[in-house]
């Protein structure tokens, strides 16, 4: 009987706990959002999308920080999409199991959990350092090299759910390789691969340690792309860490603004996976 | 067939076929691209680091000196702060996070189950700059005014731990820093965990239950021993997260590249160091020292990822095997 009231009381008790755990941890996690929401939107106005970031102790905007980390952001994808869609497909298509693609397979994920501050570093040495000056075009690469590794993995996975039969119907009809790729898995693997990139673009648009060094921050309007530019994380980082309140107001507002976009990015990622699982599971 | 047809056919083999070889041919450069990164980065910042590892040998390693005007640099200070938030850090987020693991898994009902995981997942996607910020305004206040007072009160007269919890409260600090690092991999330890624990087959569970275990037991006895090298796996990404994090620590470290027995004090991690000072440096062997100490955290960070991708690798396999 003692015996079996102890278990019971260990069970109730261990459950309790990760209850417990569950609670304190959205908790946590509720009022950093919350805390987020309050003091970011207390900023949002028309003047923080149509001016730009002010001196110490006026009022502005965010304008050229949001350009610049768009125009970044885009950069940095077209240059990391490409590769790593093509590097995805050799270690699901070519590469497979051949020791090459399970090294590559293995130092992507190295290189994906990789600090992203060692990358900023590196970008730091590859091109500032030559160049003699940080620039927009250093962040913008800075950040393909963030969303490689994730591109990579993405679409590995995706492609791989591709069902072998569609595969093999295609090379049955003779096709060669790259045309059962191009022609029956891509559009196959379309929303996931799309995916994959939403992803891509949410980890790489909220990076703020791979900046400091590379586009460093601008007070002014720059298209420059040899220039060093404004971008949201990195205004952040300054605005949140001056005392004038005016520039804590702006960090807060852009905090929430990267936020939200990460978030509605998430979540279109995460809606675009639920319409692709059961087109898979149906074929 | 005629001769002319067949030597169209011939020619659109042949296109067929060198564009296939272009193709194969830019999946596999791509590919390379990625393994080109990681030599690049690491012989870059070997070269970057050289001239303050080539100065200060192995002494960079054991000094906690940080001084820009008399040029010496050590990095000890640095590696302590970065190993002490990451180990107070996973101290407190590993319990937590496998507590939330076990109420998704085998806990909540089923109604609860999609959104509590889906909003762990989103808030694993949230930049660390947020935590940062957080950190510095809203957590450092409430530590200074209310919890550091009375951790001080309590705990510093004890022996043996009292060290720890002496001198003013600053609100920023080690611990500080420790907790902002903990609430933020909570959310990405724990939806891994679940992943993990969701590989183990209901089969087994089943006939745990079936003989009468309680939940707790089929958890303990049974999932656990199960995923045990996913766990750890996902653990240690975890803490690879925490020891390489910038923004999140930076804002509330305090920057001091010192040493104290106390983790109410200021103190420095690698990253936080790197990304205060960097844009700051003035001189070659301080920028040199500075990407110096980026080697060290690319070392540690790198050994730590390596095992863990190394675990999940293994559990990987022996789950397709056993489907």
């Amino acid at each position: 009987m003692s015996r079996g009231l102890l278990r019971k009381l260990t069970n109730a008790l261990a459950l309790a706990l990760s209850a417990v755990a569950t609670v304190i941890g959205l908790t946590c996690l509720a009022a950093i959002l919350w805390t987020l929401l309050r003091s970011g939107f207390a900023g949002i106005s028309p003047a923080l999308f149509t001016q730009m970031t002010p001196p110490p102790g006026s009022a502005g905007g965010l304008l050229n920080a949001i350009y610049g980390s768009v125009a970044m952001t885009v950069i940095g994808m077209a240059i990391g999409a490409p590769i790593g869609i093509l590097a995805g497909t050799y270690l699901a298509e070519y590469g497979r199991d051949t020791r090459l693609a399970v090294v590559i397979r293995f130092v992507n994920d190295v290189l994906l959990s990789a600090p992203s501050i060692i990358v900023g570093l590196f970008v730091y040495e590859v091109i500032v350092v030559p160049a003699g000056h940080f620039s927009a075009i250093a962040g913008a690469f800075a950040l393909a090299v963030i969303a490689i590794p994730v591109t990579v993995r993405t679409t590995e996975d995706m492609l791989r759910l591709v069902p072998q039969g569609m595969k093999d119907a295609s090379t049955a009809l003779g096709a060669y390789p790259f045309r059962t790729i191009t022609s029956v898995i891509y559009p196959a693997a379309r929303s996931g691969i799309v995916t994959g990139l939403l992803l891509a673009v949410a980890r790489v648009s909220g990076e703020t340690a791979p900046l400091l060094f590379t586009a460093l921050n601008n007070q002014f309007w720059s298209t420059n792309l040899a220039a060093p530019i404004a971008n949201l994380p990195v205004v952040i980082y300054q605005f949140a860490q001056s005392p004038y309140p005016q520039w804590q107001q702006l960090a807060w507002s852009g905090a929430l603004l990267i936020t939200l976009t990460i978030l509605l990015l998430s979540v279109t990622a995460r809606v675009l996976i639920a319409i692709f699982q059961p087109a898979k599971r149906a074929l | 067939m005629d001769a002319s047809s067949s030597a169209v056919e011939s020619r659109h083999a042949r296109r067929q076929h060198m564009r296939e070889r272009m193709f194969a041919g830019a999946t596999l450069a791509a590919a390379v691209i990625v393994l080109v990164l990681l030599g690049g980065v690491t012989i870059a910042l070997l070269k970057g680091a050289w001239p303050a590892l080539d100065r200060f040998k192995l002494s960079f390693l054991t000094r906690t000196v940080w001084n820009p005007v008399t040029n010496e640099f050590g990095a000890l200070a640095a590696i302590y702060g970065t190993l002490l938030t990451s180990l107070i850090a996973m101290l407190v987020a590993v319990p937590i996070s496998f507590g939330v693991a076990i109420f998704l898994t085998e806990l909540s009902p089923v109604w609860l189950k999609r959104p509590v995981g889906v909003a762990i997942e989103l808030l694993a996607a949230v930049p660390s700059i947020i935590f940062g910020i957080w950190g510095l305004f809203v957590l450092a206040p409430i530590l200074q005014q209310s919890v550091q007072p009375w951790l001080i009160a309590h705990l510093g007269p004890l022996p043996w731990i009292g060290g720890l919890f002496r001198g003013p409260p600053f609100g920023i600090g080690i611990l500080t820093a420790a907790l902002v690092l903990a609430i933020m991999v909570l959310p990405f330890i724990s939806s891994v965990m679940r992943d993990v624990f969701e590989t183990v087959p209901d089969v087994l569970k089943e006939s745990g239950y079936g003989l009468g275990a309680t939940t707790w037991e089929v958890v303990w006895q049974v999932v656990v021993p199960y995923s045990r090298t996913g766990v750890v796996g996902g653990v240690m990404l975890g803490l690879g997260r925490a020891l390489g994090e910038t923004m999140a620590v930076t804002f509330v470290i305090g920057n001091a590249h010192r040493i104290s027995s106390s983790l109410l004090a200021p103190g420095t991690t690698i990253s936080a160091s790197i990304a205060n000072e960097f844009t700051e440096a003035v001189g070659d062997l301080y920028i040199s020292s500075l990407i110096a100490l980026g080697v060290l955290l690319f070392l540690i960070t790198f050994s730590v990822i390596a095992a863990a991708r190394f675990m999940l690798m293994r559990l990987e396999r022996r789950a397709l095997s056993s489907v």
